[in-house]
């Protein structure tokens, strides 16, 4: 059977891996149920980007990965993306977490940062009781592979009235194409909870790798009350396919904030989505990206308002050169009920290259009458009059057109508020804009 | 050297349109020259063939800067030789601050290595824009974005006054401008006026030169100076309109590229 052939594990291989890292049994089961689900669903179909025709098997092997005493330890590229002295750092180096810290006083309030494997273990009950609840198993295909196959991963549970000042940072790198890349996120915000946490997803290989594909699922649980932001930056080479998938359930009153910067070389899929079940739930999503050579990019913003008097703003931005495409979606879902609502969306691209392709596609799906919702997109070149304006004055037109092109990313890049995701951002922007 | 600068007949078109069709001027260092002219006579198309604009084809013609040929410049190179153009309609630029602009204008006229430091940009914008009467707030908004009309005009003016041109060409700088910020904008023309500095003033109006003394003033009709002459010429053009110009020369239609 051609679908056989498509999916790269087996219930028996995902046991026998479960079994011989000494998991619970609970987790084996998942594990094979996703092995099973993968082989009958299909991979998702996002808006004119083929991801079927991706290399999307290559899923590498697991690689067990000696720990490392301190950051000082990681490779010198690295250390710095590992925050200063945060409240909490996990590093997943492919398959496996290799460094833990987390502030005795965070641990003493009740804070869990942990990689998920060790919560699956040691926080059995609170992870089965949130794991799949924002992005179900059987969803599709890569919900379904990625649930059998994820490795390392962040669990991290904020308990009741806690706010958390500083942010919990992860690093999750790639060294190694052989090795599984696979890293899974569960966060749970209790009730009027507050908490940052950042990530890094960066790969470090030699010349030439071997292609791989890198699944990731993010799932955000904000109880009642509590507010979470999640930044992550993605920068990869271009061997590797980045396939992931976010999502946060927001209840009442509840607040998800998402900063990402889509900085990956390679195929891309990217989506985001907030289901603002709460009345008075909110959700703000600031996508950066810019994509460079013939790479492909998927990238959904997505906002769905069920409860009463929720609102969601969304805005991408991306910069698009050379032969690369991308195919950015905002998609505003406001049910009926939702009333008194407020879903608003801006997603622009701006072309460098008569052969990049950008699509913005915003979508309105309204079911309820008393609510508001409004769209912008544009697609547009650098503008030769604003070349012009500034040329005029002196400026030569490289540098013109670089005012330019960073004054486009500018308006999302300076609302961050996490200054060293900020930063990060920043030299990652000119690292691509300039490469 | 003292500055001169020379525009020896200029023809140039826009889109296969000829609109200038030769145009004759000098200016020295210290003198103030005003042009004036109905709509749609070329005065714009004139100050953006200087300034090199793409849209723009010179057809014909030498323009020299203190020796130097004008016109073989790019823009850029244009600004840097010492030419500045306070444009009718300045650009809007989202997400490049006002001040980030210009100090990427002064640094482009500096060596790799010897830019302005921030504090000393800072301390010169602000001082700059103290004589303008400007809000310091305008250092960090977008260049341009949201500028009222005469909040741009002033904040060409701003510009002109940091980077210190050899050549000005103000292109109805005076529109737009409330009484107040009218006289505002002249004094900071008028503390510009130096020996080696020559002023081209674009104007529909005699009050601007009330404020800013021409040393000679210019009307111009079909893409050409029709006619020259010193201060009391704007005076009679304010008083009696251009009917009387247009009879002199047996002219009709004074417009140009119109069809
Ligand atoms: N970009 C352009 N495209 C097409 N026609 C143009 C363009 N720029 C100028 N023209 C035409 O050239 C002629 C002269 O225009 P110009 O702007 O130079 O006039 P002006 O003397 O500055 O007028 P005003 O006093 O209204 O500012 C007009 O007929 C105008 O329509
Ligand atoms: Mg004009």
């Amino acid at each position: 059977m051609s679908t056989q052939l498509t999916t790269p594990v087996n219930r028996q291989s995902v046991s026998a891996l479960s079994q011989s890292k000494g998991e619970p049994a609970w987790l084996e089961g998942v594990r094979t149920k996703g092995a099973e689900l993968a082989e009958t669903l299909e991979w998702p179909t996002p808006e004119k980007v083929r991801i079927s025709r991706w290399n999307l098997t290559a899923v590498g092997s697991h690689k067990a990965q000696a720990a490392i005493a301190s950051v000082d330890e990681l490779p010198e590229a690295l250390r710095g993306l590992a925050g200063q002295s945060p409240a909490g750092l996990v590093v997943q180096r492919n398959s496996a977490r290799v460094l833990h810290q987390l502030t005795p006083e965070l641990a003493a309030k009740g804070v869990i940062f942990t990689d998920l494997e060790t919560a699956a273990r040691e926080h059995g009950d609170l992870v089965q009781q949130y794991l799949f609840q924002a992005i179900p198993q059987d969803e599709n295909k890569l919900t379904a592979l990625q649930s059998a196959i994820w490795s390392g991963g962040i669990f991290l549970y904020v308990p009741k009235n806690v706010e958390v000042e500083l942010p919990l940072q992860a690093l999750f790198y790639s060294d190694d194409a052989e090795a599984t890349f696979a890293p899974r996120v569960l966060l749970v915000a209790d009730s009027h909870s507050s908490v940052t946490y950042v990530d890094n997803v960066v790969s470090t290989y030699g010349e030439s790798a071997q292609p791989i594909t890198k699944q990731s699922i993010v799932e955000v649980i904000v109880k009642p009350g509590a507010h979470v932001r999640y930044a992550t930056v993605h920068n990869m080479h271009d061997n590797l396919i980045d396939l992931t998938i976010r999502r946060a359930v927001v209840e009442n009153d509840g607040r998800i904030e998402w900063i990402i910067g889509d900085l990956h070389d390679g195929h891309t899929l990217s989506d985001t989505q907030s289901l603002l079940k709460g009345n008075g739930s909110t959700s703000d999503a600031k996508v950066i990206s810019i994509g460079s050579k013939t790479q492909q990019m998927s990238l959904t913003t997505g906002a769905v308002h069920f409860g009463r008097n929720t609102e969601s703003d969304m805005v991408t931005r991306a910069v698009m050169k050379d032969g690369a495409t991308a195919i950015i979606n905002g998609i505003t879902k406001i049910e009926k009920g939702a009333t008194k609502s407020n879903g608003q969306q801006t997603e622009k691209v701006l072309m460098l290259s008569p052969k990049a392709r950008g699509d913005a596609n915003p979508i309105l799906l309204i079911d309820e009458d008393d609510v508001k919702a409004g769209h912008a997109a544009s697609v547009g070149q650098v503008n030769p009059e604003q070349i012009y304006y500034l040329m005029s004055r002196g400026i030569a037109k490289k540098d013109a057109e670089r005012l330019i092109i960073y004054g486009f990313l500018a308006p999302v890049v300076t609302e961050i508020p996490i200054e060293p995701v900020r930063e990060q951002l920043q030299r990652l922007l000119e690292r691509k804009l300039e490469g | 050297m003292a500055t001169h600068f020379k525009i020896d007949g200029l023809k140039a078109a826009i889109e296969g349109k000829e609109i200038l069709k030769g145009i004759n001027l000098e200016i020295k260092g210290g003198e103030v020259h005003a042009i004036m002219g109905p709509n749609g006579t070329g005065k714009s198309t004139l100050a953006s063939a200087l300034m090199g604009h793409p849209k723009y084809e010179v057809t014909e013609g030498h323009v020299e800067l203190d020796g130097e040929a004008l016109l073989e410049m790019g823009v850029d190179e244009r600004a840097r030789a010492g030419l500045f153009l306070a444009m009718q309609y300045p650009s809007e630029i989202t997400g490049v601050t006002n001040s980030d602009f210009l100090r990427s204008a002064i640094n482009a006229r500096r060596e790799e290595g010897k830019e302005i430091s921030l504090i000393k940009f800072i301390r010169l914008m602000e001082g700059k824009m103290k004589e303008l009467e400007m809000n310091t707030e305008f250092m960090h908004r977008y260049l341009n974005e949201g500028f009222s009309g005469g909040e741009k005009k002033r904040n060409e003016i701003l510009q002109m006054m940091m980077l210190d041109p050899k050549i000005v060409v103000l292109d109805e700088i005076d529109s737009g401008l409330d009484i107040d910020a009218l006289r505002i904008v002249s004094n900071g023309v008028n503390a510009m006026r130096s020996e080696d500095r020559g002023f081209l003033i674009i104007t529909h109006y005699q009050r601007l030169l009330n404020y800013i003394k021409p040393d000679f003033v210019h009307v111009m009709m079909q893409g050409r100076i029709v006619k020259s002459g010193g201060p009391e010429l704007a005076e009679r053009l304010e008083n009696e309109g251009y009917d009387w110009v247009k009879e002199e020369l047996g002219i009709v239609d004074e417009t140009v590229g119109q069809v």
